[in-house]
């Protein structure tokens, strides 16, 4: 416990916090477009998630490598840079040996260079951090991302067409619900899910379990004065910095700042 | 003496009429319309009525219990659940019936946070869900005053309209046509509706902006021009006037604003037509109205009437 920094960035602690802690779909809310988009089926669900989670990890990897040759100014265009280049390999993989898939995913697949959680994670994250968690951090985020599609999709695809992963489950006299398959099935599944998993989490700090569900529960409340998270990507208003760690992006973040505010003063006056 | 002077916060006016008179009201003045239904499809469509309604009220109950809040007796869910089966052709499965009640107090009231928070009427968003989900069961009509021979799936008289057969426009005023349970007679629907309208319940804002509006765009889009049978068979067919007066006039879903409620029926009015003559179905007023329960947030904030010495807009702004 003496450095808490350093255990927020192991890497199972990473895997866990983008899985469940901070899970891009049901908690961050991040990258709805494919999720309400591509979910009509298990199947469909997984193999976006699976090709999101290959372009996350590889662009976590590269970015924190290369964090501190990418100028501050310049970091988004360099980051889209990078994360268009897995994407393009990844697109290309799956035409050769993924047809089927990448058929079913259209469109979405060349659009995972815009989703909001490689470049927030990009950001957030790898930009500031050295390879290894980064990595990890991809992964974890990755398989969260891929765990919330593939239940949306089963969701979806069983009660709008009785299958999961193509199988039928349901006997035959099921009538399927053609709206879960619709766009409209898609809010509603993603509504519904959502409120499942803050409703395991409310009980989870109610049995007990506080200090877990204080973990768990990364619906951060914005009041980083009381927060021991240490790790948290979303420090904004850190107050006792662990000068330690902080130092380096302290020293980063703070001309940049500085030079926003001047800016901003100018335009004003 | 002092007991005299009782001080107390606004409102000041008090009224005898309740959540749950008014929606008393508003089932006595659906009953015409839906034991003609009754009469016109048999008894299976009272079974279809009483299903929907029954499972309405359960749902209500339920959530209810789970909430701890028992809302059963404002009488809504009877209301959401009457004209939801009203909404539905007699042919349909009888648990679709429950599913569209289930979806339309859970999903579209409760969960928003029960009567007058629901963005949009239940009733009509479980119509709009069915109908997307089933598309084959919710438009399975079957004629009616035939033999079974002749039952024929799909043919209300707005879509024989569609496909340029003509109608017969005095059966549709009387009802005797095919359609939804409660949709087909024009006429037990309007003496609801004037039961309404005596009682005070709605006024003629919306339903007139509603129909007249709707009536000016057929005679412009609808192809016929000016034509009287064409006119009275759009406006009697289809769920219009059933729309029209019992859930465009939903006080939850409606513009509280006078001006709000002519814009409103103007909307529903175009929105109806183009849903009709230029949309792939025949009939889009369960559609046209969830589209205006949407915008009435927007309507209600541009038509907000200004409060008299206040600043009046352009006039006294700079």
């Amino acid at each position: 416990m003496s450095n808490p920094k350093k255990k927020a960035d192991s890497p199972w602690n990473r895997l866990v916090n983008g899985l469940f802690k901070e899970n891009p779909t049901f908690v961050l809310m991040l990258g709805m477009c494919p999720t309400l988009a591509v979910t009509t089926s298990a199947m469909n669900g997984l193999g976006m998630g699976l090709a999101t989670t290959a372009v996350l990890m590889m662009s976590n990897l590269i970015i924190s490598l290369l964090r501190k040759v990418i100028p501050n100014r310049v970091r988004i265009p360099a980051f889209i840079v990078i994360i268009a280049t897995f994407v393009t390999v990844v697109q290309f993989l799956m035409e050769a040996y993924l047809p089927d898939i990448n058929a079913a995913l259209g469109i979405y697949i060349p659009l995972i260079v815009v989703n909001c959680i490689i470049l927030g994670r990009a950001e957030a994250y790898a930009y500031s951090n050295p390879p290894i968690p980064s990595f990890f951090d991809g992964l974890g985020m990755g398989l969260g991302f891929s765990f919330a599609l593939t239940c949306i999709g089963a969701v979806r695809e069983l009660l709008g067409a009785g299958k999961i992963f193509d199988t039928m489950v349901l006997p035959k006299s099921y009538v399927p619900i053609n709206i879960f398959v619709l766009a409209p099935g898609a809010f509603f599944v993603l509504a519904a899910l959502t409120a499942l998993q803050n409703y395991i989490r409310i009980r989870l700090k109610k049995a007990g379990k506080a200090d877990k569900a204080a973990k768990i529960q990364s619906g951060c409340n914005e009041d980083c004065m009381n927060c021991k998270e240490e790790g948290c990507s979303k420090r904004f208003y850190d107050t006792k910095k662990d000068a330690k760690t902080d130092a380096k992006t302290d020293a980063k973040a703070k001309p940049e700042a500085e030079k926003k505010e001047e800016k901003k003063g100018g335009e004003e006056k | 003496m002092s007991a005299q002077y009782h001080v107390s916060s606004n409102p000041h006016v008090r009224s005898a009429s309740s959540t749950s008179s008014i929606m008393m009201l508003v089932v006595i003045a659906l009953l015409p319309a839906a034991g003609f239904g009754i009469y016109n499809f048999g008894a299976r469509a009272a079974l279809v009525l009483l299903v929907s309604i029954a499972s309405a009220v359960l749902t209500e109950f339920l959530f209810g219990l789970y909430k701890k809040k028992m809302t059963i007796t404002d009488l809504s869910a009877v209301v959401t659940g009457l004209l939801l089966g009203m909404n539905l052709p007699v042919t349909i499965p009888l648990w679709m019936a429950a599913l569209g009640s289930v979806f339309a107090i859970l999903v579209v009231k409760c969960l928003f946070g029960g009567l007058g928070q629901n963005f949009m009427n239940p009733a009509l968003a479980a119509r709009c869900f069915l109908v997307i989900s089933f598309p084959k069961q919710m438009t399975d009509f079957i004629s009616t005053g035939k033999g079974a021979l002749d039952a024929y799936t799909g043919a209300t008289p707005l879509a024989l309209i569609k496909a340029g057969e003509s109608v017969s426009v005095f059966d549709m005023i009387i009802g005797k046509t095919t359609g939804t349970i409660g949709e087909t007679s024009m006429m037990a629907i309007v003496i609801g509706a004037c039961i309404l309208l005596l009682a005070g319940v709605i006024d003629l804002r919306i339903p007139g902006s509603y129909i007249v509006s709707f009536a000016i765009f057929a005679t412009i889009f609808g192809g016929h021009g000016f034509e009287p049978a064409f006119l009275s068979a759009q406006l009697a067919g289809g769920g219009l006037m059933l729309g029209a007066f019992f859930m465009a006039t939903d006080y939850v879903t409606r513009p509280i604003t006078v001006k709000g409620q002519y814009v409103y029926g103007i909307f529903l009015g175009v929105m109806t037509g183009i849903f009709r003559f230029f949309g792939p179905g025949a009939e889009g007023v369960s559609f046209a109205i969830v589209l205006g329960n949407l915008l009435v947030p927007l309507i209600e904030k541009v038509t907000r009437p200004v409060p008299f010495g206040g600043k009046g807009g352009k006039k006294n702004g700079k």
